[in-house]
């Protein structure tokens, strides 16, 4: 059984896109990257004030315009961009129709809806309390309506996409297992019905109370259950985007995984583990038992920090082996040098993978230890961490893809190709940068969240040491680089959809092409060295591994040295 | 292109394993224990900790408590506002009430002693960070947080809010001494 509706063939990529699905994943990604602008903008106003010789909005307007960048980026460009992801996952690379399209545009209305409604009660000045909204802090009741509006369109987004995975598999649209890709967006799905499910049962009796219908919110409650919200969302990024990885390692060197195995099993620690690690933002908080945060901070035994620690090994091996196949076999980084460093979609990937790694994931090891957590809680340290993670790691793989589906999906030759291929280096370097001096300030205690650091006219004033100015000055500097590297990004996108050249549609059909089988496995062991398929890529992991135990230890050493604590 | 089509094998989950994911899996689940093992280790043979006796509370009840203490303890007072400095001897309960927008009283402890420190909010949540040692801890309304403290260096602390409290926050700081 199978509805009227036709696939077309992308010449260039040979994807098969179907006539829904495609506008579906176009509409979604559109709107995400609207966000995207709107975020950035704000993004201008944040780091200008935040950089104390400029010192630029007032507090009220500073905080105002704090709490939309932190929604408009880490949940609706996001969101909205992740849910064009998923329904390529499903429908794009199984080839198969999108499961009940009308559906599907319900969803996307909601989460338009929801997003605006969110961000008039944000604009309208009533509504700084932040991203996280802590009661008894109250916000007007429109600015939760908004988020639970939008939390419930992407959920049901997240289950077309189910739908569309049960629909391929009826009709036969592909053989066998799914794809690793679509495995990764179906992992990326299931945390995000967690997440988003967690959203709707903190976010639904803060509403009331704002409303006045009931009168009291736990504050502990709420942040327990609202973590599973703000930090289990970030956990789908890390499925996506790592999706995302795998595909373009697929894309662009025609790599395969090293093992089918190894990195679906990584995708299932995920689900099992990753929403633990929401505990951590609740390790300086009274009320929790050791035991319950020792246990859920080291996301279980950090079973699902092991995941990401192998997708970092498998993503660049599965590169170095493809590469070395063709040829690239000298010493260990020839594979690397001769890489298409001039692509804008492989090196924004390769740029993301490894800042997500040095800098992202390791930061965020340390400061989820129970322990250590006590020397960055709240301060600048965990914004620097999570524009580690969700601006190198997330943003700037997506923005990768978006240079990919300019000519497949949006049919639109690139503008500025020249101008595109430096982007990746100056938005992902200066958020390296950025990242970076943020921590720095961060471990000198500086509080993030913060209009102004001197406490002017403030008797107890507190004087922060010179480096502490210092390092604000260049988070300023680093800020204002990425924030072009963004701009950029917009104008080389949204310049290529008004004024690219049309290309070819393709070929029409009124029936999916089976998906082919791939060819079998070939094990790599006689390219390697040393019986390993992939020299190069072990030896980075090696310098990975020996940055993350040095830094992990400084930490200790530091942290033996304050106050006594018991 | 296989990570985007479905894999030759049917059964994935029997795909060979290479050897450099072998051995790499093998380091990096060695380094994941050991690092959930330090946090068990540091709670036995470390000396920084955070406490987790909390008692639920009211500000009614909190801030009479707390003022038993500053009248009991005040030895002078500080600006212009007249802001107790409370010196409790060694060993006792202190207490800081943090609010829109101050921490309040100011506490003169003694180097090398230790404090069983009350933390709570009347209102909405706060952030105790001790500069410059940065000490960082969550305090939140409705729970009376007690921390056992032991300054180890004397001289002057400020106590920083760095939990976003609405648009007086950055005028939240507070002072505390150490003898």
């Amino acid at each position: 059984m199978s509805t009227a509706t036709t696939y077309r063939t992308c010449p260039r990529s040979g994807l098969q896109f179907e006539y829904q699905a495609e506008w579906l994943i176009k509409a979604n990604a559109f709107v995400g990257v609207v966000w995207l602008l709107i975020g950035g903008l704000l993004a201008i106003g944040v780091v200008l004030t935040r950089w104390p010789a400029v010192h630029w909005l007032q507090a009220q307007t500073f905080y105002m315009v704090l709490t939309a960048h932190g929604l408009d980026m880490l949940i609706f460009w996001i969101i909205f961009f992740e849910i064009a992801v998923l329904y390529f996952c499903a429908s794009t690379l199984l080839r198969c129709r999108i499961a009940t399209p009308r559906i599907a545009w319900l969803a996307f209305a909601l989460m338009l809806i929801g997003s605006v409604v969110n961000n008039i009660a944000v604009f309208r000045g009533a509504s700084s309390v932040m991203m996280t909204s802590y009661v008894p802090m109250m916000a007007e009741p429109n600015f939760y309506l908004g988020l639970i509006v939008f939390a419930v369109g992407a959920l049901i987004a997240c289950f077309v996409f189910f739908g569309t995975l049960v629909v391929a598999k009826n009709e036969k649209t592909y053989e066998g297992s799914v794809p690793l890709v679509t495995f990764g967006a179906i992992t990326a799905a299931i945390i995000a019905v967690f997440t988003l499910v967690s959203g709707a049962i903190i976010l639904i009796p803060t509403w009331l109370k704002s409303m006045g219908v009931i009168d009291q919110v736990d504050p502990l409650a709420y942040r327990t259950i609202w973590w599973a919200l703000g930090h289990s969302s970030q956990q789908i990024n890390v499925a996506a985007h790592i999706s995302v990885w795998y595909l373009v390692a697929a894309i662009a060197f025609g790599a395969k995984p090293m093992s089918e195995r190894v990195s679906r099993t990584a995708f299932l620690l995920y689900i099992l583990f990753l929403q633990l690690a929401s505990a951590h933002h609740l390790l300086a908080d009274p009320g929790l038992s050791t035991g319950w945060k020792v246990l859920n901070t080291s996301y279980f035994m950090y079973f699902a920090v092991l995941a990401s620690m192998i997708h970092g090994l498998t993503i660049p091996g599965a590169m170095e082996v493809a590469q070395r196949q063709k040829g690239y076999t000298k010493g260990l980084f020839e594979w690397l040098r001769k890489a298409p460093w001039g692509n804008p979609t492989f090196s924004g990937v390769f740029i993301a993978i490894i800042g997500f790694g040095f800098l992202g994931g390791i930061s965020g090891v340390m400061m989820g230890t129970e322990q250590l957590n006590m020397i960055i809680h709240n301060t600048i340290y965990v914004p620097g961490h999570f524009h580690a993670t969700v601006v190198i790691g997330t943003t700037l793989t997506f923005m990768a893809l978006t240079y990919y589906l300019i000519p497949v999906l949006f049919r639109r030759e690139m503008i500025a190709p020249k101008l595109a291929q430096w982007q990746p280096y100056l938005f992902g370097f200066s958020m390296y940068f950025f990242a970076l001096v943020m921590m720095g300030a961060g471990t000198l205690g500086v509080s993030r969240r913060h209009w102004d650091m001197a406490f002017q006219g403030h008797a107890l004033a507190y004087e922060w040491p010179g480096a502490a100015y210092l390092m604000m000055g260049l988070v300023g500097i680093g800020g204002m680089a990425a924030i072009a590297g963004g701009a950029i990004f917009i104008y080389v996108t949204v310049g290529s959809l008004l004024w690219g050249k049309r290309l070819d549609r393709g070929a029409e059909s009124p029936r999916f092409t089976p998906v082919p089988r791939a060819a079998p496995t070939v094990v790599a062991q006689t390219y390697g060295s040393a019986g390993f398929a992939a020299p190069g890529t072990f030896m980075l992991a090696m310098v990975f591994l020996v940055a993350f135990v040095l830094y992990y230890f400084i930490n200790w050493k530091y942290l033996s040295t304050v106050w006594g604590l018991s | 292109m296989s990570a985007i089509l479905p894999p030759t094998e049917r059964l994935w989950y029997k795909h060979p394993i290479d050897r450099v994911e072998g051995t790499w899996i093998a380091i990096a689940l060695t380094w994941c224990l050991i690092m959930f093992f330090m946090m068990i280790g540091w709670h036995i043979w470390g000396k920084q900790n955070l406490s987790t006796e909390t008692y639920r509370t009211t500000p009614e009840q909190y801030t009479a408590k707390a003022q038993a203490v500053v009248d009991k303890w005040t030895v002078r007072t500080e600006t212009d506002q007249k802001i107790p400095v409370v010196a409790p001897p060694p060993g006792s309960d202190v207490f800081i009430v943090a609010r829109l927008w101050s921490f309040w009283p100011i506490l003169e402890l003694e180097k090398g002693k230790s404090y069983r420190l009350h933390l709570t909010s009347m209102d909405y949540n706060h952030g105790f960070s001790l500069q410059p040692v940065n000490i960082n801890i969550q305090v939140v309304p409705g729970f009376e947080h007690v921390v056992t403290v032991t300054p180890n260096q004397s001289g002057t602390y400020s106590i920083v809010c760095n939990e976003f409290c609405g648009i007086g926050h950055h005028q939240m700081v507070g002072r505390l001494y150490v003898k």
